[in-house]
């Protein structure tokens, strides 16, 4: 790392913080917090730091939860740690923890959402009223944990309503909430809602899964060399082609699935097969350059390319397959972008050695879809 | 099949009487879930024998540890199970002296029975460090003052398992040993206890471990050694450099964790192999091995010359620990997944619905009772200052005779 990129995260720590004086002293104890790197980096001259931010008064709190904005995750927990060492110690010996200034951060939007949300569930402790007032108008919060409270209260009006006199009038406070709702156990809860009503609900699109896929294979990959191994598909997407598969000769086929979390079962698609490869294309459309979130998810060995380009690769089988079990961060290009998958299936025999399955969504850093412009 | 390779007096010899204070790592300070503390309840439950129960903020199978009269435990929670905590509790009273909180910076996806707070706290008596499933491993003083953090995925991104990663650690001098195995960058690290850096670190195979590393105390805490289990693969290695002393090659259980006896080390591979160390060779020597002691999940226990093993769902069997001769068998009820512990002449086990059996130890166990405490257990239980202490989901649990306890808070 070069000396402007350790420098930056200081330097971003002075200019973002215009509204948080804190004392002199602990700029640059904060500093060191946020140095700490990867495989140990920076723990000890932490260590020492940290025993003196530990040890700032109450008031500064706000400032020190500032800090989160510019942390890495290391970082993130080091300053955290020193935040409930001293609201606890504060809160222990009867004294009181600056409840404006905690409010004001916890409604400012610009702030790390872990930040506000600590700061938040500090304001709690001291003042129970905080979420009556403050939860109910967080259902767009950038902060999926403050939403997610939200999302629990609606939740909870709506269940009243439909078990009342007119169960049609939960509908839309249903709808509401699962358009705000980013957690797997909230949106089942709603969709099951909605169904009830005899509400139509597309949980794949909500989350944003991949439903229509070109799929090609299998290619034989006896003795498990198939991970590292470029079939054709790695080289060239031509969906006129046909190559030499495990079993003759293979070409594209149209793909769509209807699984909720858009499950593609390769088994299915491309034949109950061991010790081979299949592959996945499609095309996503974005009206702008935008980073997003890539949530794939596999029970087998799995890469992951956008634009020929490899963002993501696990070479793990059959230990469980889970919904944003990988997630990679990456920009779209304007227009068209090509997603290419690669999934692995080896030889195990056992029963749970089965699967040969993928997942894919796009989404924001909340977990909200983001859909392709030509999606329907 | 039974098999022997040494006599029967040598293999007696061997076996010495063990010992220790606090609770310091997962089955106890060395490891072999035997407790030397005495008037311990049988019987308990919400009336009874239980100086206190405090709720805990998240879940998790992670045993606690107890440390200079406090009770330590890890717990994990939020939707995503990506919020670690760490507390300590006043061993007398039950009150929290402190908490902290950590964000994961691994994966947090963990099997259905488990939860990222999967492996149990260690201590040497001045540090706690608290390790998780996602690979984020934490120290911090008796005061709860952070000294150092690790996230071992987070610098090893492959290095992570849907399954959960279980291993609990074990600290011995300056280096708590910390065992990674999983199908991407697998490893053992022995990390320095003052600064967090690595101070060795070996490469595994590819593969899915979930037991933990065991001490095999030597005649001073130098002599001390590591164990470790793969499949294939039962090795000894100098904590302080991670050297590799000796190798056995057994199909070693890869959940069940090997226990030890003075000199003794019995190890779960598909039956149950005790082995002779012999620190002038540096090697080990097969005393028997036993088939019939395939267990399940749970790891065997030692105590006065005689091992146990839970069997799939809930059979305890008792061998005699000298050649592996099973002398009695007792059904207990439901599932059991944490490893029993021996004290007071007596075996606690608790299955997965709470439910914990007393078994007095003899010529033949005798069930002197069973109690309920939380369901949604899986951690066993630390026994320390006359009280034992379980751990559910919900809550955390003091069970001693009511002249041990202080009053509650």
């Amino acid at each position: 790392m070069g000396p402007f990129c350790r420098l930056l995260p200081a330097v971003c720590l002075a200019a973002t913080f215009t509204t948080h004086a804190f004392a002199a002293d602990l700029e640059p104890l904060l500093k060191r917090l946020l140095a700490v790197g990867p495989k140990g980096a920076g723990n000890r001259e932490a260590q020492e730091a940290w025993e003196q931010v530990a040890r700032a008064d109450v008031s500064q709190l706000p400032a020190i939860l500032t800090a989160l904005d510019e942390a890495g995750p290391l970082s993130a927990n080091w300053i955290r740690c020193a935040v409930d060492a001293i609201a606890e110690r504060e809160l222990r010996r009867g004294g009181k923890l600056p409840r404006e200034e905690l409010e004001r951060f916890v409604l400012d939007r610009q702030r790390a959402p872990r930040a506000r949300r600590l700061a938040y569930e500090w304001l709690v402790r001291v003042d129970p009223t905080t979420s009556d007032r403050l939860i109910p108008g967080m259902l767009d919060d950038p902060s999926v944990e403050l939403r997610r409270d939200a999302v629990a209260r609606l939740i909870g009006e709506a269940t009243q309503m439909a078990e009342g006199t007119e169960p049609g009038k939960a509908v839309p406070l249903y709808r509401k909430a699962l358009t705000a709702a980013r957690d797997l156990d909230q949106i089942n809860l709603l969709a099951a809602g909605l169904r009830k009503q005899g509400e139509a609900v597309n949980l794949a699109r909500h989350f944003g899964f991949l439903v229509r896929w070109k799929l090609i294979g299998p290619f034989d990959t006896t003795g498990e060399k198939g991970y590292d191994v470029a079939y054709p598909p790695e080289r060239e997407i031509d969906l006129e082609a046909s190559y030499p598969g495990k079993h003759g000769q293979v070409q594209w086929i149209d793909y769509e699935t209807d699984h909720d979390f858009g499950r593609v079962d390769l088994n299915k698609a491309l034949g109950e097969e061991k010790d081979v490869v299949g592959y996945a294309t499609a095309e996503f459309f974005s009206d702008r350059e935008q980073e997003v979130e890539f949530r794939l998810a596999s029970d087998d060995a799995v890469k992951l390319w956008l634009g020929g380009t490899l963002i993501d690769e696990h070479n793990v089988y059959h230990a469980g397959m889970y919904m944003d079990q990988y997630a990679s961060r990456t920009k779209l290009k304007p227009g068209r972008n090509v997603i290419l998958i690669k999934v692995c299936q080896n030889e195990q025999t056992q029963n749970w050695a089965q699967g040969w399955n993928f997942q894919l969504r796009l989404c924001d850093s909340t977990g909200g879809a983001v859909l392709s412009s030509d999606r329907e | 099949m039974r098999q022997r390779s040494l006599p029967l007096a040598l293999a007696l010899f061997a076996l010495a009487a063990c010992s220790g204070s606090d609770w310091l790592h997962f089955r106890g300070t060395d490891n072999r879930s035997v407790s030397d503390e005495k008037n311990l309840p049988k019987t308990f439950g919400d009336e009874e024998n239980v100086a206190w129960k405090v709720p805990l903020p998240g879940r998790g199978p992670s045993c606690p540890i107890v440390v200079g009269g406090r009770v330590v435990v890890t717990c994990s929670s939020g939707p995503r199970q990506d919020r670690l905590h760490v507390l300590s509790f006043d061993a007398a009273t039950g009150k929290l002296q402190w908490e902290r909180q950590l964000w994961a910076t691994g994966s947090t996806i963990c099997n259905p029975y488990g939860a990222v707070a999967d492996n149990t706290p260690a201590s040497d008596g001045r540090l706690i460090f608290a390790f998780y499933s996602s690979n984020d491993l934490a120290c911090f003083d008796l005061e709860g003052n952070l000294k150092w953090l690790r996230g071992l995925t987070y610098d090893h991104p492959t290095t992570r398992n849907e399954a959960s990663m279980a291993s609990s650690p074990l600290v011995l001098g300056e280096v708590v040993v910390v065992q990674l195995e999983n199908q991407g960058e697998s490893f053992v690290a022995g990390i320095d206890v003052a600064t967090g850096a690595t101070r060795w670190r070996l490469d595994r195979p590819a593969d899915a471990v979930w037991c933990s590393p065991t001490v095999l105390r030597g005649k001073t805490r130098e002599d001390d050694i590591v164990l470790l289990q793969t499949r294939g693969r039962f090795t000894g290695h100098d904590p302080r450099t991670g050297e590799e002393l000796w190798l056995y090659e057994a199909d070693c259980h890869t959940i069940a964790s090997c226990t030890t006896c003075g000199a003794c080390v019995y190890l779960p591979a598909n039956g149950l192999h005790a082995l002779r160390y012999d620190p002038t060779a540096r090697s080990v020597e097969l005393l028997w091995y036993e088939q019939r002691l395939r267990g399940g999940n749970s790891s065997p226990v030692v105590h006065d010359g005689r091992v146990y093993r839970i069997k799939s769902p809930a059979i305890l069997v008792c061998a005699d620990a000298a050649d592996g001769r099973i002398l009695w068998q007792l059904r207990l009820k439901g599932a059991i997944w944490a490893t029993p512990v021996a004290a007071d002449g007596h075996l606690y086990a608790v299955n997965h619905d709470g439910l914990v059996h007393v078994v007095r130890l003899g010529e033949k166990g005798e069930l002197v009772g069973t109690s309920q405490i939380d369901s949604g257990i899986l951690a066993s239980p630390a026994v320390a200052d006359g009280a034992i202490y379980f751990r559910s989901d919900a809550h955390l649990w003091k069970v001693a005779f009511p002249r041990a306890s202080e009053a509650n808070p």
